[in-house]
């Protein structure tokens, strides 16, 4: 098994998490209702601990320790795609980003439960079951609003094709590709795309709203190049860890 | 500790350790203790987590290891694995039964494919009415979800089903 592919799988999937788990978490106290408040809490809690566990699987096969990976990397160390980076604008824009998002994550830990790589294949088993509440959730709630008034439906749409080129920004090749394939570990990020193309445009069919003209993809997040958001939002989430860092919690 | 160890025994002891956030069921009950290994005196505990973000999870392995302790164990290990994940299915009926008594809805017993079906007419834990509405799936703590009941009109919450 090709370990440096392997790493780069797990960390790009790990960061991401991160990421829009610490966004999610920029919601506590400020959702537009106090269900969607602790919905986007809560999500934020699942995800910064799913990125714990697959830092914690990095760990033992030589990587640093979780709080250190997460905490003391900078902007251009991390492989997260660029959408997950992107402020949270207003609520449409947020709930898109995690219909975009969690679909596709819901199908790659799909895809991992398989995974020739063991560690990987159990945590994925587990974290398939998680997900199944926030995909419930983006669902739930791009189809109300995606069907209710002219003002829901023109924001959806505008945050829709904002999105839309960082959301195929999520897909970006890996280096190891074909070493991920051949040996069993991920079906890759191809295979992907095209099982999330067709179950975004079933859940959009649903609704008023209209899929968005095929864009270029935003790349570049997966090797360490990122938008400006990033840096603040790492300076912000590790400034007490570092405060720190041999402080014991 | 001379004497041999008996694994009955550490389960029995292992039956005190109660989940922090809802002190009426032990860990056993809740399905979250996955294997108990006894070997030349050494007791290994193998745990596995509720929800992966659960941040109760490093109590809860102090906590076994405290209680055990406490009975004179003296080599304890507590390892958090995924070898046996949790679902709610491995909470037992007597957990089930405290965890209704506690004022929250036990989890429905399901395939292990939850979907939204399951969590509309849950059974309201005050007065047995299946008459009640999902509020939110997304709860106090990560492995809790929010109902209406339409007959007594009193929020409750249920243990999601995972």
């Amino acid at each position: 098994m090709n370990q440096t592919a392997l790493k780069e799988l797990l960390y790009k999937i790990a960061d991401d998490q991160l990421i829009l788990g610490h966004r999610n978490s920029e919601w506590t106290g400020m959702g537009p209702l106090l269900e969607e408040d602790i919905a986007f809490s809560s999500m934020a809690q699942d995800k910064v601990g799913q990125s714990h566990a697959i830092y914690q699987i990095l760990h033992e096969i030589g990587e640093g320790e979780p709080d250190q990976v997460a905490f003391m990397r900078n902007a251009e160390q991390f492989h997260n795609c660029q959408m997950v980076e992107l402020p949270n604008g207003e609520y449409d824009f947020s709930l898109m980003r995690h219909f975009l998002y969690d679909t596709a994550e819901a199908i790659r830990f799909d895809m991992l439960t398989k995974s020739s790589y063991e560690p990987l294949a159990l945590l994925a088993k587990k974290i398939q079951g998680e997900l199944r509440y926030h995909t419930m959730h983006a669902k739930t709630w791009i189809k109300q609003l995606g069907t209710a008034t002219e003002e829901s439906k023109s924001r959806l749409q505008t945050s829709f094709n904002e999105l839309f080129p960082y959301a195929l920004g999520m897909f970006e090749q890996s280096p190891y590709e074909n070493d991920i394939i051949a040996d069993g570990i991920f079906p890759g990020e191809e295979a992907l795309k095209e099982k999330w193309m067709a179950r975004v445009e079933e859940i959009i069919g649903q609704t008023d709203l209209k899929m968005p003209e095929v864009s270029e993809a935003k790349l570049g997040g997966r090797k360490g190049e990122h938008t400006e958001y990033l840096q603040p939002l790492l300076d912000e989430m590790s400034e007490v860890f570092k405060i720190d860092p041999t402080a014991d919690w | 500790m001379n004497e041999v160890i008996n694994k009955e025994q550490v389960l029995d002891w292992l039956d005190e350790v109660k989940d922090p956030e809802i002190p009426v069921i032990s860990l056993i009950d809740l399905g979250v203790i996955t294997n108990v290994d006894i070997t030349d005196n050494k007791v290994t505990v193998d745990m596995t987590p509720t929800f992966v973000g659960c941040p109760a999870m490093d109590y809860m392995k102090q906590d076994v290891v405290d209680v055990l302790t406490k009975h004179g164990v003296d080599n304890v290990e507590v390892n958090i694995s995924f070898k046996e994940s949790w679902n709610s299915n491995k909470i037992t009926d007597k957990g089930r039964k405290a965890l209704h008594d506690f004022g929250l809805a036990p989890p429905p017993k399901h395939n292990l494919q939850v979907d939204i079906d399951i969590l509309e007419h849950v059974e309201c834990p005050n007065c047995g009415s299946d008459n009640t509405i999902l509020k939110t799936p997304f709860g106090p703590t990560a492995c809790r979800s929010i109902h209406h009941c339409d007959s007594c009109h009193e929020t409750f919450e249920q243990f999601k089903p995972l």
